[in-house]
């Protein structure tokens, strides 16, 4: 018999190496070993090292220590704004209300809500920011257009095209090109008031301005206090025949007549002046007894 | 018979189970050296039949992804002597072998040379139902029907193949299935050997967490593997000289007819130089391998070969022997083996097969000048064997010393119809099933 001690070398795997190696070669085990483990690890090591509160904090401040240190890299910097299409005094403005204290990274400007800012300037019509190479923040302005003059129960201020606000003005001197319109909600009615005054070319020596009247329809309001009423629908079409009864026959606005009146789409209503009505009526008069003469 | 037919089945299935999952191991236990290979079947869609190459037995179907080979131990004369060495030596081959597949192999086909093979020539006769052919019932009923020698309690049948089958008057049929007749029958091979040596491997197997998914005699395998085509099919003898014990199996028209063994071996020739020419069983063993022969001549009177030793004794440790002198050694042994195996063939009426030829395969088939020896002893019409080539096989694995391996994955690969391949005859079935329901009743009420 062979002794039970065996040889202390002995060439054949014991039963536990045999049975380890075997387990070892099973596609399972194998693959939980190798791959499952360590992450099963890591995870674990990652987890134990972060329930700690303390840790967690260090970690953070180091985290946000490499952002900034990244985000306040010179390539990143914007040292400088540059405004584009900006009258001297939008852009005065447009600095004013973005306070930038400059060099600033670029990662901390917030270009969306920077540009609803300048966008919401009455003068601008839309704006455009973007940082160029340089570290420029170029902001680039379209500048609302005045196109009338408003005058209303709080003072005169300058309207575009649309009817948008522009700007407050002191003195209807300031702007003596634009038109005038006046009277509650003519900034809501601006393009048909354009488009009135144009087609009032021909009498535009005359013209003083336009009225809003009831928030609805327009008065031509020209010197000598004549006014034109126009009707609500329509009125560029009225306005035309009051000019081409001008032109042609009765010279109408040239004469003692303090109102037309469009209103009526039949006809124009006049209104005479006082002295005119009691001439006309002497006139008549006159007529009546030149016909009991006769 | 039925408890090993029932357990024979359970390998059956087992290899197919390995089949499926892809991978078996092979293990030769042998008496000079346990080899372990490792086999990866591919499946059958990989099996393709170009113009003249056939798909080969299975041959092509598998590969060896793992070889491993080591000493021996604990095991005598092809049978397990002393269990823990030879689990442990199993432990190293099927290691080596998976380490070197890096796959797990679960599932192992083994297969021993010794245990007193014993072969027996059963004959059955059923008669056909009349009109249709000879169905698979038919086969299964007419081998039921073989009468079972009394080969003892303390023997187990290894083999059981149909190799001829006869209808009415025509012998000779390899497959009867579909033939009309009247009388089928059959003859089959019993192989039978000491049960309690293929026990001592069941359980050296089970100890090393493998199963078993097939059992065969060496002898067999050598044959399939290292006899050509035409030699199995015309008759022929496959002589296994192993290194415990030289198997001996006869093939005739494919089949295995009769398996033997001589419990002599090469091991036998080493024990005689050792104790001729006084030196180590190690050193007698390398002696035999770098110098070994059958036939002396002139010149090896002059070739002295240095025995060696560390026994400090000048006189003792410088001995030398010539060659001739060892020849003169191992010749009478070599005779010995080759006419005890001359007396099986003989005895097994070997003489009257059409074919002659005998094939000489195993690791002591390696001795220079043996075809020589052999063609005195045995005929003429000897020839040395190696083993058929197969995919992947390391060339170390390819010498005739690796033909029982060989076979046994050509085994694996390609198995033979054995008895219990077939389906249990019906006439058995309903009163085991019966017994069984009423079983299954008594368990669960």
């Amino acid at each position: 018999m062979q002794p039970l001690m065996p040889l202390a070398r002995d060439p054949a795997p014991s039963r536990w190496s045999y049975r380890i190696q075997r387990m070892w070669l099973t596609p399972l085990y194998r693959g939980l070993l190798r791959k499952g483990l360590p992450v099963f690890l890591l995870l674990f090591a990652i987890g134990w090292y972060v329930t700690d509160a303390e840790r967690l904090e260090a970690l953070q401040i180091w985290a946000d220590d490499l952002r900034r240190s990244i985000e306040e890299r010179p390539e990143f910097m914007v040292r400088l704004m540059k405004i584009e299409g900006a009258s001297p005094e939008l852009s005065g403005d447009i600095r004013e209300i973005m306070p930038l204290d400059l060099p600033l990274s670029s990662f901390d400007l917030d270009l969306d809500h920077m540009r609803g800012e300048i966008s919401g300037l009455d003068a601008v019509a839309g704006a455009e920011l973007r940082v160029v190479s340089g570290g420029v923040l170029m902001v680039r302005v379209t500048e609302r257009l005045p196109a009338v003059v408003w005058r209303s129960r709080r003072g005169l201020e300058l309207l575009d095209a649309e009817g948008h606000r522009v700007a407050a003005l002191e003195r209807r001197g300031d702007a003596p090109e634009l038109p005038l319109v006046a009277g509650e909600g003519a900034e809501r009615a601006v393009p048909e008031a354009l488009e009135l005054i144009a087609a009032a070319a021909p009498i535009s020596d005359r013209l003083r301005g336009l009225r809003r009247i009831g928030e609805r329809r327009w008065d031509v309001v020209l010197d000598r206090d004549q006014r034109i009423m126009l009707p609500e629908h329509a009125p560029i079409a009225a306005l035309e025949r009051v000019i081409a009864l001008d032109n042609s026959a009765s010279d109408v606005l040239a004469r003692d007549v303090t109102v037309v009146d469009m209103r009526d789409g039949r006809r124009p209503i006049l209104r005479l002046t006082a002295e005119a009505m009691e001439e006309l009526r002497r006139l008549r008069a006159l007529d009546g007894k030149r016909g009991e003469d006769a | 018979m039925t408890q090993l037919y029932q357990s024979q089945r359970a390998m059956r299935h087992k290899r197919q189970a390995a089949m499926q999952r892809g991978v078996v191991a092979i293990l030769d236990v042998g008496t000079s050296k346990i080899a372990c290979l490792v086999l990866r079947f591919d499946g059958l869609q990989t099996e393709k039949t170009v113009d003249g190459v056939g798909p080969m037995a299975g041959q092509s179907r598998f590969r060896v992804i793992g070889a491993a080979t080591t000493r021996s131990r604990g095991v005598r004369f092809g049978e397990i002597d002393a269990m823990q060495e030879t689990e442990r030596a199993i432990r190293t081959a099927v290691q080596g072998a998976q380490k070197m597949a890096n796959v797990r192999v679960d599932h192992v086909i083994a297969s021993f040379s010794g245990a007193r093979p014993r072969s027996y020539g059963l004959a059955g006769e059923v008669e056909l139902e009349a009109g249709g052919g000879v169905t698979e019932c038919d086969v299964a009923r007419v081998l039921a029907a073989c009468e079972v020698p009394d080969y003892g309690t303390d023997r187990e049948a290894l083999h059981a193949q149909p190799v001829n089958f006869a209808i009415d008057h025509r012998s000779g049929l390899g497959d009867p299935r579909g033939q009309i007749g009247n009388r089928l029958a059959a003859d089959m091979h019993l192989l039978t050997v000491d049960r309690a040596a293929v026990e001592n491997l069941l359980y050296c197997i089970k100890r090393c967490d493998l199963e078993l998914a097939g059992i065969a005699s060496s002898a067999y395998a050598a044959g399939i593997s290292a006899m050509v085509e035409d030699e199995q099919e015309l008759g022929a003898a496959c002589i296994d000289m192993g290194g415990g014990s030289t198997g001996i199996s006869v093939f005739m028209k494919k089949h295995m007819i009769i398996a033997d063994s001589v419990r002599l071996g090469g091991d036998h020739v080493t024990a005689d130089i050792s104790k001729g020419l006084q030196v180590p069983i190690a050193t007698a063993e390398r002696i035999k391998t770098f110098y070994g022969g059958v036939v002396a001549t002139g010149m090896d009177d002059r070739e002295t070969i240095e025995t060696g030793g560390d026994t400090g004794d000048w006189e003792h440790d410088r001995r030398s022997v010539s060659r001739a002198e060892l020849i003169g050694v191992m010749r009478p042994r070599v005779e010995e083996i080759l006419e005890e195996a001359r007396s099986r063939l003989d005895a097994a009426g070997f003489d009257n097969l059409p074919g002659q030829r005998i094939v000489l395969t195993g690791g002591a088939s390696q001795i220079p000048g043996l075809d020589g020896l052999a063609g005195r002893i045995l005929g003429q019409n000897v020839r040395l064997g190696r083993p058929l080539r197969v995919h992947g096989l390391p060339q170390a694995a390819t010498g005739p010393a690796f033909a029982a391996c060989v076979g046994l994955c050509l085994f694996a690969a390609h198995p033979q119809d054995e008895w219990w391949d077939f389906e249990i005859p019906a006439e058995r079935y309903p009163a085991r099933s019966l017994r069984r329901a009423v079983k299954w009743f008594k368990d669960n009420w």
